[in-house]
């Protein structure tokens, strides 16, 4: 796998709409009022430019995450920790039979630029791709006011354990974080914690629902707990996840509120598998062979657990580790 | 407009479905409040397996063995109410093992360092150098993120969808 050193070029303004176009590698990337357009050596590709967006921004806040990020079932990235696939068709039936798909490795960093440095230009005031659909504006149309607030947010991580003296602090009224309308109907308590003389600060305890009721942004996960590599996501997930996640490893989702259903895909392929429909309560593995999308029709609490053991995705890829992750008796 | 959150408990739950043109087992689905219904007290279920680390399902009515891990765990209600009483332990104490928690034979000889109540939605600190204890009047359910050790039970073809069929 060789690695580019290519980094972000500007390749010319639409006189009419007012966007850049920019290239990075062979792939160039264009937006109209309705589309962002992606084009390589063999091929081009359209994909509705909400939809593109919503993709692009988590793609950069999450590092790329665990393996695969599909946008669509066409175009995407993949991670390697420390350099990144850019891809189109490459795990696609149908672009592979046509001999278009096509793939280009280049250095993280070099990927985040491109990817920061695209949704600058191509997002304006009034439109934020973290939000809901509901509590956002809309992206269509020609280029309008540049937006001055953060477009990123990166995850919030805890070293060891939310809120504890130190590490990061939970979300919070007084943070001017509000609680999401559509949990308003919940009842947020504190846990009681009682400490005996000389123990102070050595208990801890938090109201774990409220930090996630208090996210202003969907499907974007925050480090809740840390048990060595033993990593506590949460997340609040209301539409539906902008992009088909094929993991590098095994996860797990434990729905904590409400329900979301996934569409399941062969990771390799995008051929259908099925779907699985989590209500509150629910356990699910998440297998390191299949790619998945989530629809939650209400805003709803999702909690994730991965491995974040180093260099774990080398070892499923070489088939040391199984794709799914239970011995059964 | 005014929203429903739905929450589950042991007395009300409903379970989602898994259709799937492939084997069930791999995606081990399950409920913890189905878990937590079908087992003893305090038997830790593991629902979650990644490798070495586990999260367990406890059933948390009456109290609770004391427990003690080489490591930080973390648990969260998801039902009642359940109380955690932490003591102290000396570093010769502190289990050596490789991982997840131990029952130990009895309250530990240190100083009480206090406890914490917790209720549906909060997530508690299990440290390190601590010994712990659940406690419920009524029944209520906690998940454990913790790592896979002696206290972890594993009943996967009981507590798993393994077939195609509404779950």
């Amino acid at each position: 796998m060789s690695v580019l050193e290519a980094t972000v070029q500007k390749v010319g303004t639409d006189e009419t709409t007012g966007y850049s176009s920019y290239q990075l590698g062979s792939f160039t990337f264009r937006r109209d009022e309705y589309f962002a357009h992606v084009s390589w050596p063999k091929g081009s590709h359209i994909i509705e430019v909400d939809r593109f967006l919503r993709a692009m921004v988590r793609d950069i806040g999450w590092g790329f995450f665990y393996g695969w990020i599909f946008f669509d079932d066409i175009f995407g990235t993949t991670n390697h920790y420390g350099t990144v696939d850019i891809f189109a068709g490459s795990y696609d039936d149908g672009c592979k039979k046509a001999g278009i798909d096509f793939l280009e490795t280049f250095k993280a960093e070099a990927v985040s630029e491109a990817f920061e440095t695209i949704s600058k230009d191509w997002i304006s005031e009034g439109y934020d791709p973290l939000n809901a659909p509901l509590e956002t504006g809309t992206p269509i149309g020609p280029k309008g006011k540049e937006r001055t607030d953060p477009l990123l947010r990166a995850f919030i991580a805890a070293e060891r354990m939310l809120g504890l003296e130190g590490d990061t602090p939970t979300r919070s009224e007084a943070a001017g974080q509000k609680i999401n309308r559509a949990f308003a109907d919940l009842e947020f308590d504190e846990p009681e914690i009682e400490c005996e003389e000389g123990f102070e600060g050595q208990l801890h305890a938090i109201n774990l629902f409220d930090h996630i009721a208090r996210s202003d942004v969907t499907w974007n996960p925050s480090i809740s707990a840390v048990t060595r590599a033993n990593i506590c996501c949460v997340t609040s997930e209301e539409h539906m996840l902008p992009v088909i996640h094929g993991n590098d490893r095994n996860e797990w989702f434990i729905q904590l509120t409400d329900e979301i259903h996934w569409n399941i895909a062969d990771k390799n392929t995008g051929n259908p598998r099925g779907r699985i429909v989590m209500k509150a309560g629910d356990v699910c593995a998440m297998p390191a062979d299949i790619r998945h999308q989530g629809f939650a029709p209400k805003r709803s609490m999702l909690m994730v657990l991965e491995n974040g053991t180093p260099d774990l995705e080398k070892r499923y890829a070489s088939g040391e580790l199984k794709p799914y992750p239970i011995d059964y008796a | 407009m005014a929203y429903k959150t739905h929450t589950g408990s042991l007395d009300s739950y409903d379970k989602g479905v898994i259709e799937l043109d492939d084997d069930l087992r791999k995606y081990a689905f399950s409920n913890i409040f189905e878990v937590a219904g079908n087992s003893a007290p305090f038997e830790r279920v593991a629902v979650v397996q990644n490798l070495e680390y586990v999260a367990e399902v406890v059933r948390s009515e009456g109290e609770s063995p004391w427990y003690a891990a080489p490591h930080d765990e973390f648990a969260i209600v998801m039902d009642g109410e359940v109380t955690f009483h932490f003591v102290k332990l000396e570093d010769d104490q502190v289990p050596g093992h490789e991982g997840g928690a131990i029952r130990l034979g009895a309250k530990p000889n240190g100083p009480n360092m206090g406890r914490v109540r917790a209720r549906r939605g909060h997530q508690v600190l299990l440290p390190k150098g601590a010994a712990y204890q659940l406690v419920s009047d009524n029944p209520s359910v906690a998940i454990l993120q913790t790592v896979d050790g002696p206290e972890t039970v594993k009943k996967w073809d009981e507590i798993c969808v393994l077939k195609g069929e509404q779950a």
